[in-house]
């Protein structure tokens, strides 16, 4: 039988199944959502949270996401035993779990509470216990970037799996066992003291309250409310392709000029784009990938544009820091010449400028608190919001986002080539860099660079490069994922591999999968990518030396200052 | 002449260290040509310190309770004077214990030294392994114990023969083979027994479960709370390799097969498969969810043959003798024997090794010697905290897997605590309930959290504060986690209670309808009151209570806090004019 007759039968219907792991994903391709908590594609299968329970012909109850499709195999979804036992479960879960539903950070996001909502739980059958109403762990605020709070943990473990399978980072685990079971990070010590690269990713999947993002949201209220601040604003590329999933506007749609729109009304007083430092950056780390790969310094060079990239180098990788890229990431040049930018420019209307960058990403919030990123004694960047940390603002205003009507950005900051533009998804700092590279800048060529084996959400891409010259050909890889980049770091400690240039990003996707996104799934990352690289051909300018703004800025802010403020050092 | 002191661990703890020292300094001090050596368990635990006198002519002399105050007498008139102590010899009740049994496990244990591998081989050790090793193939050893029927002792009773065959047939040319002796039932100790008093044996298994699947490596899983067994272990390994049985070239055949110990912490849930090889991988001990099984990805990731030590040490009876010499014990679908570790309120108290499908009667009332203190017998608990209670009606069925799981109960791993009229059911169940909570890893929510709410309702009726509705509670909480736990452990933790409910539902009716514990042993349901008519204000009961519970004015009847006071009863014992009783 060849692997397209398949079938199974899902509540008395024939459903042909391929290449399907698990029941789970043929029964969500039937069109029935099963319930679940601790799954993710992407992540091992833990089955925990046993919602996704189905009943098969003899009346054994298997859980969907752990048992793989047989042929002919007959199941039910929704047999009076399932809609029991979930509810008894659901029960469980919610005798002990907190209940300031109201005040928590995922209130109308949580999937618990969803759930509850679905399968119609009206009362906590199984109210014996005491946890629900005390506080009993500590709420973790060391973190820059990450709030951890157990009390609102329902020990699904998808942040553990994110931590240690997808990122190699290993901060949180499981402590204790039963009832007392808990996550957190090794002898409980905050997370700030640990190996923590603040990707957030953790946050991400986190079904409940438990794993939030710092919310900075009132730090920007109180800048604005000041007379004396002058806010200046910054918005990553990642951003516009996601916040419209936010206001109902489909998604992956690039609402960059809403987003402008919205910003002035809530009383941003300059509004400016970071793909105009990421072309800063195009032409730093390109210039400075020359400079190596003619002077034969030790290869490869990797990007540095993702601070939990850069901690994760720091934390696990010391002796490969050298081998990083000296650039500032774009968040941190855009803070540090918008500085020197206005102070020439505003001497002396008294008003101090606040950097507040819309990011999508978590770990930028920890990145602009560094200590290297302080220039003249003042922060690069004062405040990170997050995509949704924006979208709140909004929904606080009650601007109706929809009904916008579209604004441009500010100048001459808001002045960007697509090559800056596409820093947002993963090999987009790579394409950059290569329209970069090549000398023939026709625009068939620089359209013809999207096939070089940069594009895609594949963890890992490697592939060559033949330059011009006939001569060389540059072996490129492209990470995205912290725990491909030590794939791609053991293969070659294990010397089975060689690269010139390693582009990685923390975030499976790149930054469009940043944890500060609005919450999105796989399918959500690919259109939001797919959204960026179609903006990219509409621009104007397709790689950075075109972005006619930046000549002009070598010749004044930067001037002799160009180590200083678009270069860094690390010394953690 | 020969002097075996009994040295399990049960022998040790009633002082047979001293016993074996009292015997050695004797002898010397009379310089009488004997040797002093040691045993293992013989399973008669209730008897020791155990030591048996073996003279000169072959004739077998057992003493039992021989503390060391005891050993002077023995050499004096047996050794010296060549006429036993009959005051110690051991009784006929005590001699019916063991006759009455039929063991293969076991059959070594109490009988030879477990530190001396020569032992073993005179006991006709090392032979089944030759014969595996020269005279048969994998796959005729797997037919073999296929063909025996031979099922995992360690709870479950999955066929050992098709697992052997399952990892025999994986392509994968690394495998293991996994000792499972992190025995973590309340009141189980057959395992134990076996790796302190017989562990060559179980190596023997191991290394011919190596040949028949292919394996080279094993790994023996033993909770370090057992010292004594993994002592002893080491040292059956050391002797073992030494001796050519265990290492490269087993024998001088091209057979390599080397085995390690690793030690558990403990936990309850590494005695399941998956956590199992979690823990001995270095990873926290939760069960995973299958497939894939273990048999195809158990350690490392690779096809593991995954039994317990019992299992094991039935593997060279079944090649000496052959699947049809040992079918011949047993029934037809549960072959062979089964050790159970016999506790409670039974008069022999120990370990015993029976054929499959001989009755409870049987087991409590002929070896066992009948309920003590001539109480009358309410139930027994069979399969630890997996398993269910029995009663009455039930003593005369046959002692195997299906019978038991047909009557609500398991085998497990073979424990059986005995319960007389005394025992509370309600509180049977909270201390089975109360133990797997504790015990639960936390991984899926209906054991974690539903364990936990069952205890604490549990709490509640042993303590006065139940409702009737409560047992239907505990019932559909009990159906959820049953059918819907992730491993073998949870489906079965709320066993205890639902067989509790099923035969003694009326004793569940009393604790929330009456407040009242038939047995009165629920301390929670007691009340202490003082009589104030009796009273006289003395104040003697208000010194002695150690939680401040009692207070009032001297010449005027006292009162006893009720919630402050955890019924220790000093005060009725002090009270010169009877005036505090409980009821």
């Amino acid at each position: 039988m060849t692997t397209a007759n398949k079938f199974m039968v899902i509540n008395g219907e024939r459903v042909p199944f391929s290449g399907e792991k698990n029941i789970l994903s043929v029964v969500r391709k039937a069109g029935i959502d099963l319930p679940t908590l601790c799954y993710y594609s992407e992540l091992s299968v833990y089955g925990s949270c046993r919602m996704c329970m189905v009943e098969d012909q003899r009346g054994n109850i298997i859980t969907a996401c752990s048992t793989p499709p047989k042929n002919g195999m007959e199941i039910k979804t929704n047999t009076p035993r399932l809609k029991k036992y979930r509810k008894n479960i659901l029960r469980l879960y919610l005798a002990s779990h907190n209940r300031e539903c109201t005040t928590c950070p995922r209130n109308t996001t949580c999937k618990l509470q969803d759930l509850a909502i679905r399968f119609g739980i009206e009362e906590i059958k199984f109210d014996k216990t005491d946890k629900a109403w005390k506080d009993e762990y500590k709420i973790d605020n060391s973190s820059p970037a990450i709030t951890r709070d157990p009390n609102k943990c329902i020990q699904c473990g998808d942040c553990v799996r994110m931590c240690n399978e997808t990122q190699n980072v290993g901060a949180i685990d499981f402590a204790l066992r039963g009832y007392e079971l808990k996550v957190c990070p090794a002898f409980d010590m905050p997370l700030a003291e640990t190996e923590c690269v603040n990707c957030g990713q953790c946050a991400a999947v986190c079904p409940t309250g438990a794993v939030t993002i710092k919310n900075d949201v009132p730090s920007v209220w109180k800048a604005i409310y000041d007379d004396k601040k002058r806010v200046v604003a910054q918005i990553a590329p990642a951003v516009r392709v996601a916040l419209g999933e936010e206001f109902g506007i489909s998604k992956g749609e690039n609402v960059m000029p809403l987003i402008v729109s919205a910003m002035r009304k809530i009383g941003f007083d300059e509004i400016y784009d970071t793909s105009f430092t990421a072309d800063l950056t195009v032409i730093e780390e390109t210039n400075e990938f020359l400079g190596k790969l003619e002077s034969g310094a030790k290869l490869p060079l990797f990007t540095s544009c993702c601070p939990a990239w850069v901690s994760y180098v720091e934390e696990k990788h010391p002796e490969l820091m050298p081998q990083v890229s000296t650039c500032k990431s774009p968040q941190q040049m855009f803070g540090s010449v918008i500085k020197a930018y206005a102070k020439e420019k505003h001497q002396d209307d008294g008003r101090e400028t606040i950097v507040v960058s819309v990011m999508p990403c978590t770990a930028k919030k920890a990145e602009a608190g560094r200590a290297e990123f302080v220039t003249d004694g003042s922060k690069d960047v004062d405040i990170v919001l997050t995509t949704k940390g924006l979208a709140d603002m909004i929904y606080e205003s009650g601007i109706v986002f929809k009904e916008l009507e579209p604004e441009a950005l500010d100048m001459p900051f808001g002045m960007y080539s697509g090559a800056g533009l596409i820093f947002g998804v993963t090999g987009g700092v790579t394409e950059a860099v290569i329209r970069k590279v090549m000398k023939d800048k026709s625009h068939a060529s620089i359209n013809n660079v999207k096939f070089c084996g940069a594009r895609g959400m594949e963890g890992i891409k490697e592939f060559d490069l033949p330059l011009e010259d006939g001569e060389t050909v540059l072996k490129i890889a492209v990470v995205s994922g912290l725990g491909n980049a030590e794939q791609l770091i053991r293969k070659m400690e294990a010397g089975e591999a060689f690269y010139h240039f390693i582009e990685v990003m923390a975030c499976p996707g790149g930054c469009v999968g940043g944890a500060g996104q609005p919450f999105g799934l796989r399918n959500t990352k690919r259109l939001r990518a797919e959204s960026i690289y179609a903006s990219d051909k509409q621009t104007q300018f397709r790689h950075a030396d075109e972005n006619p703004v930046i000549p002009d800025l070598y010749n004044t802010i930067l001037k002799d200052r160009t180590h200083d403020l678009l270069h860094v050092h690390y010394h953690k | 002449m020969k002097i075996i002191v009994g040295q399990g661990s049960c022998g040790i703890a009633s002082g047979a260290k001293k016993t074996e020292s009292k015997f050695k300094q004797h002898i010397e001090g009379n310089h009488l040509n004997a040797d002093v050596t040691i045993a293992g368990c013989i399973g008669s635990c209730y008897l020791e310190p155990i030591a048996d006198v073996i003279d000169d002519n072959g004739v077998h002399t057992r003493y039992v309770h021989l503390t060391s105050d005891k050993v002077e007498r023995v050499v004096r008139e047996h050794l010296l004077g060549g006429k036993p102590v009959e005051e110690y010899l051991i009784p006929e009740s005590g001699r019916l214990f063991l006759e009455k049994q039929t063991r293969i496990a076991l059959k070594n244990c109490g009988a030879i030294n477990p530190e001396n591998i020569n032992d073993y081989i005179a006991a006709g050790g090392y032979q089944a392994l030759k014969k595996a090793l020269f005279e048969m193939d994998g796959d005729q050893i797997c037919r073999e114990i296929e063909k025996s029927g031979l099922r995992g002792r360690g709870g479950g009773g999955f066929p050992t023969g098709k697992k052997w065959v399952q990892v025999k047939s994986q392509k994968e040319p690394v495998k293991y083979i996994v000792c499972n002796g992190d025995e973590g039932d309340p009141g189980a100790f057959m395992d134990r027994s076996v790796m302190e008093g017989d562990p060559h044996k179980m190596l023997e298994g191991m290394i011919i479960a190596g040949i028949a699947t292919g394996a080279q490596t094993g790994y023996i899983y033993v909770r370090a709370e057992y010292p004594l067994a993994v002592h002893r272990l080491q040292v059956a390994i050391a002797q073992a390799e030494e001796a050519g049985y265990l290492g490269e070239n087993i024998l001088g055949s091209s057979f390599n097969f080397s085995i390690r110990i690793n030690l558990g912490a403990g936990a309850f849930v590494c005695g399941e498969g998956s956590a199992l090889t979690a823990s001995i991988e270095g990873n926290r001990g939760m069960p995973r969810v299958k497939p894939p099984r273990t048999v195809e990805q158990g350690l490392f990731g690779k096809p593991t043959v995954l039994n317990n030590v019992e299992t094991f040490a039935h593997v060279s009876y079944i090649i000496l003798n052959g699947a049809e010499g040992y079918r011949k014990i047993g029934i037809e679908k549960s072959p062979g024997t089964k050790a159970f570790a016999l506790t409670g309120n039974v008069n022999n108290t120990g370990l015993i090794e029976v054929p499959m499908g001989t009755t409870l009667r049987t087991v409590i009332f002929e070896i066992g010697g009948g309920v003590r203190n001539g109480k009358s017998f309410k139930a027994v608990q069979i399969g630890g905290p997996s398993g269910g209670c029995l009663t009455e009606k039930h003593l005369d069925m046959s002692l195997d897997f299906d019978s038991l799981t047909k009557a609500g109960a398991m085998i497990g791993s073979g424990g059986l605590v005995v319960m007389d009229e005394d025992t509370c059911m309600v509180g049977i169940a909270k201390f089975f309930m109360n133990f797997t909570e504790h015990e639960s890893c936390g991984k899926c929510v209906p054991c974690r959290e539903g364990t936990h709410v069952m205890n604490e309702i549990l709490d509640d009726i042993v303590n006065g504060r139940g409702s009737i509705d409560q047992i239907d509670m505990l019932l559909d909480l009990a159906d959820t986690i049953t059918n819907t736990a992730l491993c073998g452990l949870g489906k079965t933790a709320a066993s205890p209670v639902v067989s509790t409910i099923r035969e003694f539902k009326s004793e569940y009716e009393a604790h929330v309808i009456d407040k009242y514990c038939p047995t009165g042993s629920c301390q929670g349901l007691k009340r202490i009151v003082i009589d104030a008519a009796q009273c006289k204000g003395c104040s003697k009961c208000q010194t002695v209570c150690p939680v401040n519970a009692i207070s009032g004015e001297r010449k005027k009847p006292y009162l006893i806090n009720l919630a402050t006071c955890i019924k220790c009863k000093r005060c009725i014992d002090s009270c010169p004019f009877k005036a505090i009783v409980e009821n």
